[in-house]
């Protein structure tokens, strides 16, 4: 116990560093699954087809061959950025395949009559998306978003495995000084089951406000 | 193609729509261009940089590590299915003394990351004296992670199939586990084989996680041939394209499954969003 107390100060920094990367790259993943499903979605053949295979290739490929590539691959063809940034645009690209997946369930869940009866009142394509489809696609998709974010959080910690000094990386650095793998781990261990307690809670209360009676 | 968010294209929206794929394709296009650009100006496109990969040896030794990846997939997929299995029927137990064990054992998995657990297996149990075989070393983790994950993905098959089914097995003077086992198991399988499948997937992803373990799987030999010849961006380059396609291939079986699952009749089951991993 007192390896978890004497330590506390690294703890704490790596649980922050999670955090950071947690909340840059979830803001990124958000921003590229918007892009990606709204490309989905739409009319245009070409956005259709690149958005499909952007999907599948980030889905298809391990995240920490993602990392691996990106830490030790592109700065061979030039490209260099700081590690924790590196690990967050990576991250971001991710998720985001998964995000915009999501999101198009939610809206793939509405029927299109909804949308019709929405185009026959006279509303144009921004009115019926803000004020029909994405209030009930919205209330669908809180829970798997919330999802995503609690997997996303777990995922970080993959940056570990290529020299980001986060939460695991932390903890694994005590436990080598220490040699208490138990209490320092489960300590780790505790800490991102409440993160994931905290994201459970909030999406709980979120889908409670945005829940629309049909 | 008249839908949710639009109609059928008049002359307006289609003039609009062949801009937009005049516009994608030419942002497509520099991307590329970019790319080729970075490549050749750091030398990274000179053939010897990529002809050893026409080489057969270093494919025969990827593949050993593709070989050691589909080992380690399938042993932990038969462990946490089999742990899964467990996993869901005690959550749906009537006993409260099985129930919440059970639960809370999913619910404590799914919030730690599995990184953490290969660093438990890795460094706390030789501290008891479990130094455990490399390979082990990594399905033993993988293989507590996604039993939680397995568990999920059972219990919500079983829940899908229709009370009467079971309850008419009671009926028939079935034990309770006899109308598990004879009756629901059966039905539930069938439905649950897609998500089986995809899940697999995830669990074929995670074997990356060797590449800390430093056991020989795919990622980790790509690893060490990369420190070996220094072509690091075009060998990590080659395994992700393996793993895509391993991992495509097994996607879209998954994807057929599906469809032929859900032409079988029956009320279609809630579909499950994928979560990343």
């Amino acid at each position: 116990m007192s390896a978890l107390l004497d330590h506390l100060p690294e703890f704490w920094q790596g649980l922050v560093v999670t955090l950071q990367m947690t909340a840059a790259s979830f803001l990124g993943a958000a921003a590229v699954g918007l892009v990606i499903v709204a490309m989905r979605v739409g009319p245009v053949p070409v956005l259709r087809a690149v958005a499909t295979v952007y999907v599948e290739t980030l889905q298809n490929l391990p995240l920490l061959v993602l990392l691996v590539l990106a830490v030790f691959g592109l700065p061979e063809i030039g490209l260099k950025a700081g590690l924790t940034t590196t690990a967050i645009v990576v991250i971001a690209l991710y998720e985001g395949a998964y995000i915009a997946e999501a999101l198009r369930s939610g809206v793939n869940a509405i029927s299109a009559g909804q949308g019709e009866a929405a185009r026959a009142l006279g509303l144009t394509f921004g009115q019926s998306l803000r004020h029909v489809v994405l209030p009930q696609a919205l209330s669908t998709v809180v829970q798997p978003l919330g999802n995503i974010f609690i997997a996303l959080t777990m995922n970080t910690s993959l940056a570990a495995a290529v020299g980001v000094v986060e939460l695991t990386a932390a903890a694994n650095r005590v436990n080598l000084l220490e040699a208490q793998p138990i209490p320092i781990f489960v300590g780790a261990g505790l800490a991102y089951a409440a993160v994931a307690a905290c994201a459970g809670f909030v999406t709980g209360r979120i889908e409670r406000r945005l829940a629309v009676a049909r | 193609m008249s839908g949710l968010l639009f109609d059928e294209p008049g002359p307006r929206a289609r003039r609009r729509i062949r801009l937009a794929t005049v516009a994608g394709v030419l942002v497509l296009l520099a991307l590329v261009a970019l790319a080729v650009r970075q490549f050749a100006a750091n030398g990274q496109l000179a053939a010897e940089r990529w002809q050893p990969y026409a080489t057969w040896p270093m494919w025969r030794y990827l593949l050993g590590g593709l070989w050691s990846t589909a080992l380690a997939a399938v042993v932990s997929a038969a462990l946490s299915m089999a742990g899964g299995l467990v996993l869901a029927l005690g959550r749906l137990s009537r006993r409260r003394a099985i129930r919440l064990p059970a639960a809370a054992y999913v619910e404590a998995v799914r919030t730690i990351p599995a990184l953490l657990l290969v660093y438990l297996v890795l460094f706390a149990l030789p501290r008891y004296g479990l130094d455990l075989p490399l390979f082990w070393k990594l399905v033993v983790p993988l293989s507590v992670s996604n039993a939680a994950l397995f568990a999920e993905v059972f219990r919500a098959g079983i829940l899908s199939i229709e009370r009467g089914q079971g309850e008419a097995a009671l009926a028939l003077g079935l034990t309770h586990g006899q109308s598990m086992r004879l009756v629901v198991l059966p039905q539930a399988a069938r439905r649950v084989l897609p998500s089986i499948v995809s899940q697999s997937v995830g669990l074929l992803k995670d074997t990356s996680l060797g590449f800390v373990v430093s056991y020989a799987e795919l990622l980790y030999s790509g690893k060490v041939l990369a420190n070996y010849n220094g072509l690091l961006i075009q060998t990590y380059i080659v395994v992700a394209l393996v793993y895509l396609v391993v991992n495509a291939s097994l996607s879209a079986l998954a994807r057929s499954l599906d469809r032929s699952v859900a032409g079988g009749g029956g009320p279609r089951r809630r579909k499950i969003t994928r979560v990343p991993r």
